[in-house]
């Protein structure tokens, strides 16, 4: 009785902080308010207020703007969120293992059937059978350059392979105009792997160290290794002529140097080499306030038009196929936004590793940002 | 009744001291685990796990974490005393009229938050910045200088930060001497510099020990700074902690850097408390 009266009280003791600082959104009176939790800058404000006038449910809409907060606050438990945005890999897959995640209803979401089914398939290998999440939208890992500058000092190098970065005489060559890399071992690794040639999911040693060489060969040329939200940034306002990042980020950055109009061209390269795929999927916490609210929101997110209004504004592809062709001509026909059916046959996912694998990698990882 | 006031005190350290120092070497104990919260609790049947304490000892990676801390928060304590000894001496020989101004003008920097002033060092310091921008103009650089991102950064981001937690002890030790005394050395034969060196210095030497520490104990587990001004191979044991908590989600291992951080820190924490009891 002692025991577990000391083994409750030390539990409590452990998730007093955390309770604390995750302060659960207040629970409505009488309204029917969903709080959603997606990634900052990432839909069509339009929508949100679309969706409370017809369903006259209110949303609290807030933001993160890395995975690593969303999954720090889920991870405390009781987070008091009825949507979530996590993405495919790693964190959607560790949350369903988790048990952090609420199976979604499919009589409730009529709109499901509008998702692709190829796409679908793609996310089976983090979400078996589909069971937690729907598609929001999804977009590859690539490099957001500044032609220009990348021109200036390589004049014969070919703009549509991670060459570009990973070949050491090129890394050198551009090491003057700033190389920066995404910190995140799993969104950077697969594409290393698969420009060695080698399984992007290897957990094999020799292609790990491999790809570890190849990083290091680079390590000295790269200036940052840093979150992808300032990745953007800092791509927009022309610090760094070469990032690895996420398709949408270097678009966005693209977007707002145009904006800025201070002579900054941003452009973005998906890989020949192919290209790793990612998804950010709709999805409700097991422990949700809201569920039968979440749903409707989900649902609702899942229109055509709804979707292209979303693609329009975030330049990232849905994978609503009625969608496309309410989306603007300039993104729905830019393949770096839409792959081409060609690009997608070649592009590939990161899969789900045993926990030793991750550490394996993780260490991989570390190495490279201390550059030894 | 005379034990009422002990109370509150007792209390605090209690609540915001001793529980959460509890819970992380709990923590640091826990198994690592695949749920919510990602980690399990020392328990009957399989002990507690020192897993995470053995990778600390084991991966250099750790080892260099903790020595780069440290020999970034002495470099910062160093210079820090470098610059606020010329600066308290100054305020503790300014006319009296003129100390309290000098002394909020110390204070200034902390009317700005933290965030702020070193979002304002990074729109100095980078490619397109001020700085490079400026060089650029008088024509004395042709490609903008790699400032940010940089091991000087860093450094000038930290005693940028803790250059009056320096000051402030520094100045109380230094007005506290009596000027007769160097007054005095001048009347038994000894020359201004002399006399500085020989009895001002010494004087001032446990009030420069206080500073020194002050600076020293909170730079060690610095994480903003590093992460924000330095280059990416700092990884120094704030940014390693935060990378194990958030990115590797192993509170295990983050806990175990926290409780070695500290026990690193016991040492110059005790000595600091000595040099304050004999003031």
């Amino acid at each position: 009785m002692l025991r577990r009266l000391l083994a409750a009280t030390l539990c409590a003791a452990a998730l007093l902080p955390i309770a604390l600082s995750a302060s659960p959104p207040a629970r409505a009176q009488q309204a029917v308010t969903l709080n959603v939790y997606n990634w900052s800058d990432y839909i069509d404000p339009g929508a949100v207020e679309r969706f409370q006038q017809e369903t006259g449910i209110q949303v609290r809409y807030d933001v993160f703007d890395s995975l690593e907060t969303l999954e720090g606050k889920l991870s405390a438990g009781r987070s008091g969120y009825d949507v979530i945005v996590p993405t495919s890999e790693p964190t959607f897959a560790r949350l369903i293992r988790a048990g952090a995640l609420r199976p979604l209803d499919r009589a409730g979401i009529p709109n499901w059937k509008n998702q692709d089914a190829t796409l679908l398939e793609r996310v089976a290998s983090s979400d078996p059978g589909n069971r937690f999440g729907a598609i929001y939208l999804y977009g590859s890992v690539g490099l957001g350059i500044r032609p220009d500058k990348v021109r200036a000092v390589l004049p014969d190098a070919s703009l549509d392979s991670l060459d570009l970065l990973m070949k050491p005489e090129n890394a050198r060559a551009l090491a003057g105009c700033g190389i920066a890399v995404m910190d995140s071992a799993i969104d950077v690794l697969p594409s290393v792997l698969r420009w060695l040639g080698r399984d992007p999911n290897s957990t094999d040693t020799g292609d790990l160290r491999a790809a570890e060489q190849a990083l290091l060969a680079i390590r000295p040329h790269v200036r940052a290794i840093t979150a992808s939200g300032s990745i953007l940034d800092a791509l927009a306002t022309g610090e760094y002529c070469v990032a690895m990042t996420y398709s949408g980020d270097a678009i966005q950055a693209r977007a707002r140097a145009t904006e800025a109009g201070r002579g900054v061209e941003v452009a973005y390269v998906q890989p020949k080499e192919g290209a790793q795929l990612w998804f950010d999927m709709l999805a409700i916490p097991a422990d949700a306030p809201n569920p039968e609210a979440a749903q409707r929101f989900i649902d609702f997110l899942l229109r055509p038009d709804v979707m292209a209004g979303i693609t329009n504004e975030v330049r990232y592809p849905n994978a609503v196929p009625a969608a496309t062709p309410l989306v603007e001509e300039a993104v729905r026909g830019d393949p770096n936004v839409y792959p081409t059916p060609e690009m997608l046959s070649r592009s590939f996912t990161a899969e789900v590793l045993s926990p030793q694998a991750e550490r394996a990698r993780s260490r991989l990882w570390n190495r490279f940002k201390a550059g030894r | 009744m005379r034990r009422l006031p002990l109370i509150l005190p007792a209390l605090w350290l209690g609540l915001l001291v001793a529980m959460p120092l509890l819970v992380v070497l709990v923590l640091s104990l826990s198994f690592p685990a695949e749920g919510i919260p990602p980690f399990s609790l020392p328990n009957c049947a399989e002990g507690v796990n020192t897993e995470s304490f053995t990778l600390l000892l084991e991966d250099p990676f750790y080892r260099d974490a903790f020595l780069g801390a440290l020999a970034v928060a002495g470099g910062t304590g160093l210079l820090c005393l470098m610059l606020a000894f010329p600066m308290a001496l100054g305020l503790a020989r300014a006319a009296p009229s003129w100390r309290p101004l000098l002394l909020a003008l110390v204070l200034l920097p902390f009317w700005t938050g933290f965030l702020p002033r070193l979002g304002a060092w990074i729109g100095l310091l980078r490619d397109e910045g001020w700085i490079n921008g400026l060089l650029q103009s008088l024509g004395l650089i042709e490609a903008p200088l790699p400032l940010l991102y940089s091991w000087p950064a860093l450094f000038l981001g930290m005693v940028h930060a803790y250059l009056p937690f320096a000051v402030l002890p520094l100045y109380a030790s230094l007005s506290r001497i009596d000027p007769v005394l160097e007054e005095a050395a001048a009347d038994l034969g000894a020359t201004g510099p002399v006399a500085f060196l020989t009895v001002t210095l010494p004087l001032a030497l446990p009030g420069a020990a206080a500073a020194f520490l002050l600076v020293f104990i909170p730079a060690a587990g610095e994480y903003v700074i590093p992460e924000l001004l330095g280059p990416p191979s700092a990884q120094l044991v704030g940014r390693v902690l935060w990378g194990e908590f958030f990115q590797n989600r192993d509170w295990p291992v983050a806990a175990a850097l926290a409780v070695v951080l500290l026990i690193l820190l016991i040492l110059p924490i005790r000595l600091f408390q000595r040099l304050e009891a004999r003031r």
